[in-house]
């Protein structure tokens, strides 16, 4: 990392954080407007709802489509493990902020990247190919899936000093850091956010399903 | 492609209404859904929604269509509140006419896909903000605009005059008695355990259903009522219309009705949209949490009777049966097990359908579907050949159907499908099967 | 008029009837008590033959049915009853003579008139003490009268609607029909005629469009217009009309036409005023399934999870009392305090002149019992009915049924709050 890429990255965090900040705090308003969905949020049964949700296999439609269910998993745990566990990132933790904590070794944070990778590419082909995901896709689909693993691309092609006669190192990392910066600035405001909601939109249907109609809802 | 066939249908209420309205109306009327009586639920179930298709395979609609993607869950959002949404409101005649058919004709609100969804997205609620925009637009299928206004007019769902609902109760009081005397109904009677709340259909076309309810409250020592007044029908098709302010004037009366006699608990016959609307949908709107007085719905009625012992069974029905799990009770209070329960209480040969308990099929009859009428029957019975299908499997002589929706869906799936088969209530039953007193 | 002063206060209890003194022969279908607690009356089943006893007294008429035993405010008996297939209304032993092919809804005004909804030829409108309106209407569903009994309104179908026509729907096939003649306007639906008390107007909910209500007063709607409104109340002393409206998806009181409350709640209804016509309470939630009742736009501090039922004023209009149900148990509260005890299931407060005595009767375990500010009597009924206080308040009659005897009696509210 070069001493330009510090402003890049500390606007990348501040958008991420500030922009989930403004999100929460404007959804939570429109949310007690709403009068009828806070005291519908039942803690117990929202976080039995997640937790079947988080559970691979645990629901009918996961056990309905084991590719799917496997694919998915595996892009999102590697998606949330590759960067924070990195150790090219541990070491930037350390020096700005004196941050340690465990690292994958080289090697499986290699492996995470590709199955983040496959996993995008996967998520594309189906796009394509499944024609009740194709009837909902938009262009937007396709970039935000491109979006998300473009700074695995970029952080593996650097890794692998791929390219290295007709892009500079710096510049690889650079891209990398360009894309990961728009990747985070990009969480709260776009489809992304479903990382967010999905605590949310999952606690409330769990807890109609759970407390009121006193059924299971997976 | 939708179905050239029935995106040709003509319904009046829908086309006849259509050429009313003016594109300042349209958009203010979405923008006042959108804006004012949405809020964050609706915000985070279009946002977070990563168009992943995974509802596909829970619909009915979608699975008796070939697949045809259309039919999806998503497709059904993308093609009506998504682009309200992205539009803002400027959407045209043509647009509503294919959005009301959608809301309306081919998503009965069964929920089921929300089971499938990872994220939880209740696309019925947004199916039904789709239709709360069509009522408000008074785009409603000619039929189920009728059995609101009916609900507007007379509290109940057919039009029932107030003397012939005293009258059909004093007959089947008189029935009832020949089968078991002294199989009384108690009108009015203030502070009984029980009062049973029917839907206007047992009262117009089905009232043996009363007058065995009699039968089986005598032969159970239960001390119960029925209200002589309006309020007795809960069931509530303004809920499926989009038409809440009548959807709640029905429920009020119905739970004030309860509260005025004083009642420990209101058991609902065997109807799951009454139920729905009884204990969740009118309550909400009204501001309860629940409903005022407790309400049970009469299969955990029966269940609690046949387990207690206060019923007791003389003998079976040997035909091979199965069953339906009607939606609102089954995903809307987890009744399937009592259910079972019951039904095994009473049939000795009992065949499972699979999926079954909270992943059953709808009866694609429900949610209003059924109430659109005539014009749209074809369409349902194309949307829900999986239930044919599953039925079939069974070579069950009986279904049994512990919901009005189910009972006449199944019906007209068994006579387009030529499945042979018949339904009943768990009811109908009960009377053949139980002991009866001094016998 | 109801003048419980002439009744017999003197305290002490006494056995009236035998509930089932008429042997195992007869079923008893339904009980009423005068308001005096004098009578004990009873429709009795015999086989197919219906009849009414009264204080064990079998009165000679018999009857295909009878049923919807009331007792009127000023102590006279009434029943529908049937006869040769036609139904008509008993008053005190005396059948009346106009017959219907259906008579219901036996209403009472405060004067002590008796008015009931009726059928004839497929045709459905109003009698009042044994006279039917002249106009009769394709359909009725409720009605009200005057203070006075001289006057009564009904909801009226006045146009034909053929099977399935939602068009001739939204034209309007409802009205309000004040003595027999309908208002000149038509509305998709017209609710809950209500009298001033001088009877000079008659006001009613109307919905004009599918989605716009609002209140009208002799036929003429209010100019303002609703998402939503629930039924109108006079102001006693004046022609100044209260109503429930919902604006924004919140309810508040309006009056007029204008809104008189600034609170905004997620429910109002059930508006009572005090007899002289200057407080409204009303039953209010304050916020998504809590349940109060505010007084003059004021909630009480205490809320209550699954219900309130309509609030009671004192008739001095100090206090203000009404049914709670929260927690899955029932119970009374008066002034924004609630019981301590609570209960299987309460009826209606009764609250004394002043207003210092609240009484209720209430059921634990299955039996019945009488509270007096929140205090139980000892004595366990299998059946009560509505306490009544004598007119200085110091005195309570009692009706109550109990091991199958009727007892009337009076004793000191001191008796029962020590």
């Amino acid at each position: 990392m070069y001493p330009y890429h510090v402003p890049l990255v500390w606007t990348a965090f501040i958008a991420l954080f500030a922009g989930l900040s403004y999100r929460l705090v404007s959804m939570a308003r429109l949310a007690a407007r709403e009068k009828t969905v806070l005291p519908t949020l039942d803690a117990k049964y929202g976080a039995r709802s997640i937790l079947h949700w988080v559970i691979p296999f645990n629901s009918r439609n996961m056990r309905m489509r084991p590719l799917f269910t496997v694919v998915s998993f595996a892009f999102h745990i590697c998606l949330l493990a590759t960067p924070l566990l990195l150790m090219g990132h541990a070491v930037l933790w350390k020096t700005a902020w004196g941050l340690r904590w465990w690292s994958l070794p080289p090697v499986v944070a290699d492996a995470t990247t590709l199955v983040v990778i496959a996993g995008g590419v996967f998520f594309l082909l189906r796009r394509i190919a499944a024609p009740e995901v194709r009837k909902v896709t938009a262009v937007s689909d396709f970039l935000l899936v491109l979006l998300v693993i473009s700074p695995f691309l970029t952080g593996f092609v650097a890794r692998m000093q791929w390219f290295r006669s007709s892009i500079p190192y710096s510049t690889m990392i650079t891209i990398h850091i360009v894309a990961g910066a728009l990747w985070l600035a990009a969480i709260p405001f776009t489809r992304l956010s479903h990382m967010l909601w999905f605590v949310f939109s999952r606690a409330y249907m769990g807890s109609e399903f759970g407390a009121i109609r006193r059924a299971r809802d997976w | 492609m939708a179905d050239a066939v029935d995106m040709a249908i003509v319904d009046k209420g829908i086309d006849d209404s259509i050429g009313k309205l003016t594109p300042e109306r349209i958009e203010s009327v979405i923008r006042r859904v959108l804006d004012k009586e949405s809020g964050a639920r609706l915000q985070v179930y279009v946002e977070t929604c990563v168009r992943c298709g995974l509802c596909a395979e829970a619909c009915h609609t979608y699975l008796s269509r070939d697949k045809d993607p259309d039919y999806s869950p998503v497709a059904k959002v993308k093609a009506t509140l998504w682009e309200m949404t992205r539009r803002n409101g400027r959407v045209d005649g043509p647009f509503l006419r294919n959005a009301a058919r959608i809301a309306f004709t081919e998503c009965g609100t069964c929920r089921r896909c929300s089971m499938y969804c990872p994220f939880g997205i209740d696309i019925a609620y947004l199916l039904s903000t789709v239709r709360r925009i069509c009522a408000l637009l008074g785009i409603v299928p000619q039929y189920m605009q009728d059995t609101t206004n009916a609900h507007s007019v007379a509290s109940n769902q057919m039009w029932i005059q107030q003397d012939d609902w005293i009258d059909a109760l004093m007959w089947q009081e008189e029935e009832a008695c020949a089968e078991l005397p002294g199989a009384l109904i108690p009108l009015d009677k203030e502070g009984a355990d029980v009062m049973y709340s029917v839907i206007a259909p047992e009262a117009k076309i089905l009232a043996q259903l009363i007058g065995n309810m009699a039968i089986l409250m005598k032969a159970a020592k239960v001390d119960w009522t029925m209200p002589s007044a309006d309020g007795w029908d809960n069931s509530n098709m303004a809920m499926f219309s989009g038409d809440y302010e009548i959807m709640g004037r029905v429920e009020r009366a119905h739970w004030e009705r309860a509260v005025q006699l004083r009642v420990k608990r209101v058991v609902m016959g065997e109807c799951g949209h009454a139920f729905r609307g009884a204990v969740y949908d009118g309550p909400k709107w009204l501001g309860w949490r629940g409903p005022p007085i407790p309400m049970v719905h009469a299969v955990e009625f029966y269940y609690e009777l046949l387990s207690t012992g206060r019923l007791k069974i003389a003998r079976k029905i040997t035909e091979p049966v199965t069953l339906q799990d009607p939606c609102n009770i089954v995903r809307g209070r987890g009744l399937h097990d009592k259910l079972r329960y019951v039904v095994r209480a009473l049939c000795e040969d009992f065949r499972d359908m699979d999926p079954r308990d909270e992943h059953n099929f709808c009866c694609a009859a429900g949610g209003g579907v059924i109430n659109c009428g005539p014009p749209w029957k074809l369409s349902r019975l194309k949307s829900i050949r999986v239930k044919a299908e599953q039925l079939a499997a069974t070579k069950a002589h009986t279904v049994i159907t512990p919901c009005h929706n189910c009972h006449s869906g199944i019906e007209d799936i068994i006579g387009h499908y030529k499945l042979g088969m018949h339904t009943k209530f768990v009811n109908e039953l009960l009377v053949k099967c139980i002991e009866m007193p001094g016998s | 008029m109801v003048n419980p002063s002439n009744w017999d206060w003197s305290p002490g209890r006494k056995l009236v009837a035998d509930v089932n003194d008429a042997g195992p022969d007869f079923v008893v279908r339904e009980l009423a008590v005068s308001p005096d607690g004098e009578r004990l009356a009873a429709a009795v089943q015999n086989g197919d033959t219906h009849h009414i006893r009264v204080n064990g007294q079998l009165e000679p008429q018999e009857y295909e049915k009878a049923w919807h035993l009331r007792y009127s405010p000023d102590g006279r008996l009434t029943a529908l009853v049937r006869r040769n297939d036609q139904w008509s209304v008993l008053v005190d032993g005396q059948v009346w003579e106009e017959q219907f092919d259906y008579a219901w809804n036996t209403k009472f005004s405060p004067s002590g008139s008796i008015g009931v909804q009726f059928k004839r030829d497929m045709r459905y409108s109003v009698a009042i003490d044994g006279t039917p309106w002249e106009q009769s209407f394709l359909s009725c569903r409720d009605f009200a009268m005057s203070d006075d009994g001289q006057s009564a309104a009904a909801t009226v179908q006045v146009e034909a609607l053929p099977e399935a026509d939602i068009f001739k729907f939204l034209q309007g096939t409802w009205s309000i029909a004040v003595d027999g003649k309908a208002w000149d306007r038509k509305f998709l639906n017209a609710y809950t005629p209500r009298f001033s008390a001088n009877r000079e107007h008659v006001a009613a909910q109307v919905r004009l469009d599918l989605f716009e209500y609002t209140a009208a007063v002799d036929g003429t709607p209010w100019e303002s217009r609703f998402g939503c409104i629930w039924e109108p109340t006079f102001r006693p002393d004046r022609a100044d009309l209260l109503v429930p409206i919902r604006v924004d998806g919140g309810w508040t009181l309006a009056e007029n036409g204008k809104p008189i409350w600034n609170r905004k709640y997620v429910q109002l209804w059930n508006q009572r005023l005090s007899p002289d016509g200057r407080r409204v309470a009303a039953v209010v939630a304050t916020s998504y399934g809590r349940w109060t009742v505010a007084v003059d736009d004021v909630p009480w501090k205490l809320t209550f999870g699954n219900l309130v039922a309509a609030p009671v004023f004192s008739a001095d209009g100090h206090h203000v009392a009404a049914t709670i149900r929260t927690d899955a148990q029932w119970s009374v509260a008066v002034d924004g305090a609630v019981w301590p005890a609570v209960f299987d299931m309460a009826w209606e407060p009764v609250l004394s002149p002043d207003g210092s005595a609240v009484a209720a009767r209430v059921e634990t375990g299955g039996r019945h019992a009488l509270a007096v500010n929140g205090v139980v009597w000892r004595p366990r009924f299998d059946r009560l009915w509505d306490p009544v206080f004598s007119s200085d308040g110091k005195k309570l009659l009692v009706r109550g049924i109990d091991d199958g005897r009727y007892h009337r009696q009076v004793l000191p509210v001191q008796e029962v709050i020590g």
